[in-house]
Parts: structure tokens; C-alpha cells; sequence
């Protein structure tokens, strides 16, 4: 044993300072204000076709199998099932059909959303995730030990996971191509690939801009909602479309808190634990050791008395 | 080595402590049991398994997906074991800081039970973890502390060696290390009080961490008083494990309890019965608050909700009656029926919200791949014949001859 007294109280003023540290920067880098410099996208749902050719560019763009032609993404046979990003496919397109015959079915592309206060990035305790300023979230596999709470965590559970990698599993997700959008002009590929101009690449706030008239001037067209406006506090990522999100395989009961507040509350109650307990445990002690103090010096004046002692409590 | 006041050559230090005094081939002809034969047989089949999860993968061995990141390595391994292994904190401080001495021959074996548990919890993570060669990186390499994971890593590192600490007088004792264990029992009132801090925190941040998973936690068992629920159900959990378990360590290693007066124990555990009988009662009043709270009566007649009454009733208002009836008629039997009704309760709780119901909206649920379960059986085989080894050996269901009962 190498652990002396002193070590002992540094490594409990670690867990104080750790605990403490949580509470006060419980959020970290984002703020409720929306930056007006964040990047981000918007899907126009009513203009997608399903012909999938952002997922061919995604893989390119992103390092990933990439053998099959482009070609091949015409087979609809796909939109059987419904589909969710994975380690080999950063986003997806799924199709829903409509009840009414003779409409239309309605494309979804899927993907990190890119939160303003991502859940993934407070989830992570190594701090693997970081929201960039200009607006995606960024993963860093060298420091992830693979717990997956940042899986757990994602309100549109987007990250995935390489769970046939023995020896460096990551999780794997969009990064709305941070490297192609660094560059000057650069633009994501499944935006600059998709040949209806469904999805929009911009700042977030023209991007908003652009969705508010899109809904004000087709309001038949358009339902009036902006998924990704408030969703989970607001994402990079937006949709418009003409069906109400929840039949289009959305989830609406994220709310619109961002997901970082849920944990805030248990947090800042840590350092309360760690200042009170001490105390209340400490003053537990001394009670005991006085009462047992005082039952001893009883017990010996009672020697030559007929006194009995007293005894321990049974709970 | 063994500095015992003679002077004993090593040879004969190892075969008087470890192999009983006898030589190790008749310790081996020994060792042939039925629980002994029952455990090779899991070990056999579950070491193999383990081998081909650190070389092929989580995908060879795990029904894991991407919308079912944690599995019954977490669920079972990890969040029950941790729950179970509650007794540790209780006991110590009933009997260190509240000054509850009678129940002081419970504490050795709920700190063994506890240390024991926590570090095969740590175990069972190695396996669920993806890297898990980079346990050490949340404590060394880079800090999340906006996460409550970071709080639950750090918490059971350093709660798994206020428990070596607090189990070390025991081992010192056996080895006859008798400088280093005056120093380990001076510090047991620090390490007693630091352990009630850090169980309080980690306990209720094991629940704290599904805050983060609304929608995908069922409601009845989601709500912002989560980590309250775990906390006072982890706390029922240890209580409940260190009855349990005195009945077995009692039946099983007779040889090993001294003469201690079984109306003693008797009227310990009643004692322990009556405590968990009302941190019980408490439990299930907070499910109840928990449940206005969120507003979700109208979810009590659904499938789920029939679910969630099941173990409300069944498995927290039940165990709670029977530990006050057992109270009232003065019955150890009953108060060990519930003690064990309590453990499987707490771990359906545990496992409610980590699998059965999590992704409760998803037609394609996860369900354990064989294998999975077969390392977690391996574990907990491995356990318990670490803690049989130990008790077989140091000084922990009675006092060590050579030691006096010492009070702080």
C-alpha cells in the first residue's frame, strides 16, 4: 500500500473538485443563443425524390465502401424496409408511403442533426464530442472508450457503432463533411450531389429565413413547422415538408428543451452531497462517540452502584 | 511474508493458509465437490467465450445494435451489481459512524460482499466497453465533466479502493501485518464517511444517467426523480443482500463464523429486516410520487403499465409487508423470504428501465445473445468463488483469534 493520509484527502478533493467542475459548467461550450455564424442544412422534403444519390456521395465523401456504382442506388427495393444510419452509412432515405392514393410518397433523408447543445457531447465522459462554431458536431475516436452512452443519450438516435471491430470500435456519424465546408465554397456532398436541390447548405439563420418563406408562400404546400427549429433545443439540421413529421418517422416528443438541462438539476446537486454529507456524517459520529463516552463514565460510577448500563440501540 | 512472532519458512506459511494444512495434492482431492465440478463446467464454457469477445468482437458475442447500445452487460452486470453491492456503505456506516455495534460481525462480510461486487462490476464493464484498455482515460487522459458518466467512472474507481482500504484490516490481519493494519483502521472512520458520499452520488448517478433517454425509457419507470428511486432502492438492495447472504455464509461456512450466538445474529436480522421494511415503505411511496408526477395514470391500464404494478406490488410492497410481518412475529425465516424477494425486485427494476423497457416504441427489441449471458454467469461464478476463497481464509464472518475487538 503506497497510499498515505495526504493522498488519501488530495483524491477526495478530486472527486469534490470533479463533482464541482460538473455543476458549473454543466453546459459546456454552446449557448441557448443561436449563433448566427453555425452552418447547417435544410431538406426540403417536398422535393426529394428517393433517388438516394446523396447516399452514394456520403460514403465517397466520407472513406466508406464504396464499391457499389451509382447506378445500383436506383433499386427502390430498398424503401421495403425502413432503414437507419450505421457505421457504413451515414445517412439514409426512407420512404413513406401516403394513405391517399395517387399521391406521392414522401423521401426522408436521416442523419446527425447536429444539435445546438448536443445530448452526445454532454453524455461523453471523456468529452469525445465537440460542437465546432461552425456548427457540426465532431467526434474524436482517440479518446472514446467505446461505453456508448453517447448511443443512449441521442434524442434522434443517430450515432453508430462498429460493433465488428475487435480492436478499435468507434462510432460513426455525419460530421455535415466539416473538412469539404472548411474549404472555400465547399459544400457537403449529399447537398452539392442532390440533383432537385432538396437539401440547402448555409447559415443557419438564412437557412431559417429561406423555410419561413417556403412555408409563407406555399402555405398548401407546406406544413407550418420547421423540424429542427426548437427540436431538442434546436439542430443545424432542418426539415420542411408537407405531411405532419410524425407520420414521416420523426420523433415529436423530443421537446424543446436542450437535452443537456435533463442532467443539469442532478448535477448541481453534487457538490451540495459532497459539503453536507461530510458534515452531517461527521456530526452523526461525534453524537455517537459522546453518547458512548458518557455511557462509559456512567458504567464506571455505576461500578459500586446498582445502576445497569445502557445498551446500543437495535434498529 | 507471513512476520508472525515464530519465525515460519514460507513453504509452511502456504500450506498452513492457503492449502489448510494440508498438502496441495490432498487439497486438490478436495476441492472435488458438486459446486466445485457445476463451476469448472461454467468456467470452461465461459473463458472460451470471453476469448472470443477480446479477439472478434462485440458483434461475435452481443445481440447489441445501434438502438440497443447497452445490453445485459450493463443492465444485469453493472447496474444490478452495483445495486447489490449497497450493503457495503450501509453497514459501515450503521455501525461506524450511528454507532449500531451489534451489527458489527455483518460488516466484514457486506464490505467483502461490497468490494467484491464493485470490482466485478468493473469486470462485466471491461467486456461492454469497446476499448476497454482505455478505462483509465476519464481519469487520466481527457475529462467530460459535463457527463453524469464521468461522475459514475470516477465515483466507483475511487469508492472500489475506499472498499480495498476498508476490507485491507482483514487481509493485514491474516498476513500478521501488524503496523499496516493499526494505520488501515485508523483511517476507517474517513473512508466510512467518503464511502457514504460516493455511494449516495454514484448510486443515484446510475439512474441520473437514463435522464438523458426520455421517450426511450418507458414513463412509468422515466422521471426526474430517477436518481432518488435508485439511491433508496440501492440502499433496500444492500440490506436485503447481506440478510441473503448471511444465511448462506451461516449454512456454508459454519466452520468459519466462530462462536457467535445465533440469537445475536437472529436478532440482527431482524433488526436489518425492520430498517429494510421501511426504506421498503419509503420506495414505494417515491415510485407513487414519481408516477403523479409525471402524470401517467392513464398508462396504469396498459400492457405496461399491468408491468409496472407487477413490480410495485409484487416486488416492492410485498417484500416491504413481509419484512414487517417477519418484524412483528419475530421469524428470521420470513425476514430471509423477503430479503430475497427485495434482491429479485430490485434487479426487475434495474432491468425495467435498462432493457425491457427501453425502446419500448421499437418492434425490433434487443434480447441477450447466449453468450452474452454465459459471461455474465461466468462472472458471477468467478465471484462467488473468490468471495468463498477469502472467507475461507481471512478473518471475516468471525474476529480473528489474535485481534481484539476494536471500537472507534
Amino acid at each position: 500500500m503506497t497510499v498515505n493520509r495526504r493522498d488519501f484527502l488530495k483524491l477526495a478533493g478530486a472527486a469534490g473538485i470533479a463533482g464541482a467542475a460538473q455543476a458549473s459548467s454543466a453546459r459546456a461550450a454552446p449557448t441557448n443563443r443561436v449563433s448566427d455564424d453555425w452552418m447547417g442544412m435544410l431538406t426540403d422534403l417536398t422535393l426529394c425524390e428517393g433517388c438516394r444519390k446523396c447516399e452514394w456521395a456520403c460514403r465517397g465523401a466520407n472513406g466508406l465502401t464504396h464499391d457499389q456504382p451509382i447506378d445500383d442506388y436506383d433499386d427502390k427495393s430498398v424503401f421495403e424496409q425502413r432503414r437507419r444510419p450505421d457505421a457504413e452509412n451515414f445517412t439514409v432515405v426512407n420512404r413513406f408511403a401516403s394513405e391517399r392514393p395517387g399521391e406521392n410518397p414522401t423521401n426522408v433523408k436521416i442523419q446527425c442533426m447536429h444539435c445546438f447543445e448536443p445530448a452526445c457531447a454532454s453524455a461523453c465522459l471523456v468529452a469525445a464530442f465537440r460542437k465546432t462554431p461552425e456548427g457540426p458536431v465532431l467526434y474524436d475516436e482517440s479518446v472514446c472508450i467505446g461505453c456508448r452512452y453517447c448511443m443512449m443519450a441521442c434524442p434522434f438516435g443517430m450515432p453508430a457503432y462498429t460493433y465488428d471491430d475487435p480492436f478499435s470500435p468507434a462510432v460513426k456519424k455525419c460530421t455535415m463533411c466539416f473538412e469539404r465546408i472548411s474549404k472555400e465554397g465547399g459544400m457537403p456532398a449529399c447537398a452539392e450531389i442532390c440533383p432537385l436541390e432538396a437539401i440547402t447548405f448555409g447559415k443557419r439563420s438564412d437557412l431559417l429565413a429561406l423555410a419561413r418563406s417556403k412555408i409563407e408562400s406555399e402555405p398548401d404546400k407546406y406544413i407550418d413547422h420547421i423540424y429542427g427549429e426548437k427540436e431538442a433545443g434546436g439542430t443545424c439540421w432542418m426539415y420542411v415538408a408537407g405531411k405532419p413529421f410524425g407520420d414521416l418517422g420523426f420523433r415529436t416528443d423530443v421537446g424543446t428543451t436542450p437535452y443537456p438541462e435533463l442532467t443539469k438539476g442532478f448535477l448541481s446537486a453534487v457538490p451540495l452531497v459532497l459539503t453536507v454529507w461530510p458534515a452531517l456524517l461527521m456530526g452523526a459520529y461525534a453524537f455517537t462517540k459522546h453518547r458512548e463516552q458518557l455511557a462509559h463514565a456512567e458504567d464506571e460510577q455505576a461500578a459500586n452502584s446498582t445502576t445497569t448500563s445502557e445498551e446500543g440501540i437495535h434498529g | 511474508m507471513a512476520n508472525h512472532a515464530e519465525a515460519i519458512s514460507l513453504k509452511q506459511w502456504v500450506r498452513r493458509e492457503l492449502f489448510f494444512g494440508q498438502s496441495f495434492g490432498v487439497y486438490l482431492k478436495s476441492l472435488i465437490t458438486p459446486f466445485n465440478i457445476v463451476a469448472a463446467v461454467i468456467l470452461c464454457v465461459g473463458l472460451p467465450i470471453a476469448f472470443i469477445r477480446f479477439t472478434q468482437g462485440l458483434e461475435a458475442t452481443t445481440n447489441l445494435s445501434n438502438d440497443a447500445p447497452w445490453g445485459l452487460w450493463i443492465g444485469f452486470d453493472v447496474l444490478c451489481g452495483v445495486a447489490l453491492a449497497a450493503g457495503g456503505f450501509v453497514l459501515a456506516s450503521a455501525v461506524h459512524l450511528f454507532g449500531l455495534k451489534d451489527y458489527r460481525p455483518l460488516v466484514r462480510p457486506a464490505i467483502l460482499t461490497g468490494f467484491l461486487g464493485y470490482f466485478f462490476v468493473v469486470v462485466g464493464l471491461c467486456f461492454d466497453l469497446g476499448r476497454p484498455w482505455r478505462l483509465p482515460y476519464p481519469m487520466l487522459v481527457s475529462y467530460g465533466v459535463t457527463s453524469v458518466m464521468f461522475l459514475v467512472g470516477w465515483h466507483v474507481a475511487l469508492y472500489l479502493t475506499v472498499q480495498f482500504l476498508e476490507f485491507c484490516p482483514a487481509v493485514f490481519e491474516w498476513l500478521h501485518w501488524n503496523k499496516l493494519r493499526k494505520w488501515v483502521a485508523w483511517i476507517t472512520i474517513g473512508a466510512t464517511v467518503f464511502g457514504v458520499i460516493l455511494s449516495t452520488l454514484h448510486q443515484s448517478a446510475l439512474g441520473a444517467l437514463f435522464l438523458l433517454a426520455p421517450g426511450k425509457v418507458h414513463p412509468l419507470w422515466y422521471s426526474p426523480y430517477i436518481p432518488v428511486l435508485f439511491f433508496t432502492s440501492a440502499v433496500a438492495a444492500g440490506m436485503s443482500m447481506v440478510i441473503f447472504e448471511s444465511m448462506l455464509s451461516h449454512r456454508i461456512f459454519k466452520s468459519r463464523t466462530g462462536d457467535h450466538d445465533p440469537a445475536q445474529l437472529d436478532r440482527v436480522l431482524l433488526g436489518l429486516g425492520k430498517g429494510a421494511s421501511i426504506v421498503l415503505l419509503t420506495y414505494f411511496g417515491l415510485k407513487w410520487i414519481a408516477l403523479a408526477h409525471g402524470q401517467h395514470w392513464n398508462l396504469l391500464l396498459t400492457k405496461y403499465g399491468l408491468w409496472w404494478l407487477v413490480e410495485v406490488f409484487g416486488f416492492v410492497l410485498l417484500p416491504c409487508l413481509l419484512y414487517a410481518r417477519a418484524v412483528r412475529i419475530q421469524s428470521v425465516t420470513l425476514v430471509r423470504v423477503a430479503s430475497v424477494v427485495t434482491v429479485l425486485g430490485i434487479c426487475l427494476n434495474r432491468l425495467n428501465v435498462s432493457l425491457i423497457t427501453f425502446r419500448w416504441d421499437q418492434s425490433n427489441r434487443y434480447f441477450p445473445h447466449w453468450m452474452e449471458i454465459a459471461v455474465t454467469i461466468t462472472i458471477v461464478t468467478v465471484g462467488l468463488l473468490t468471495f468463498r476463497w477469502i472467507v475461507n481464509r481471512m478473518p471475516v464472518l468471525s474476529d480473528h483469534a489474535d485481534y481484539q475487538i476494536e471500537d472507534h
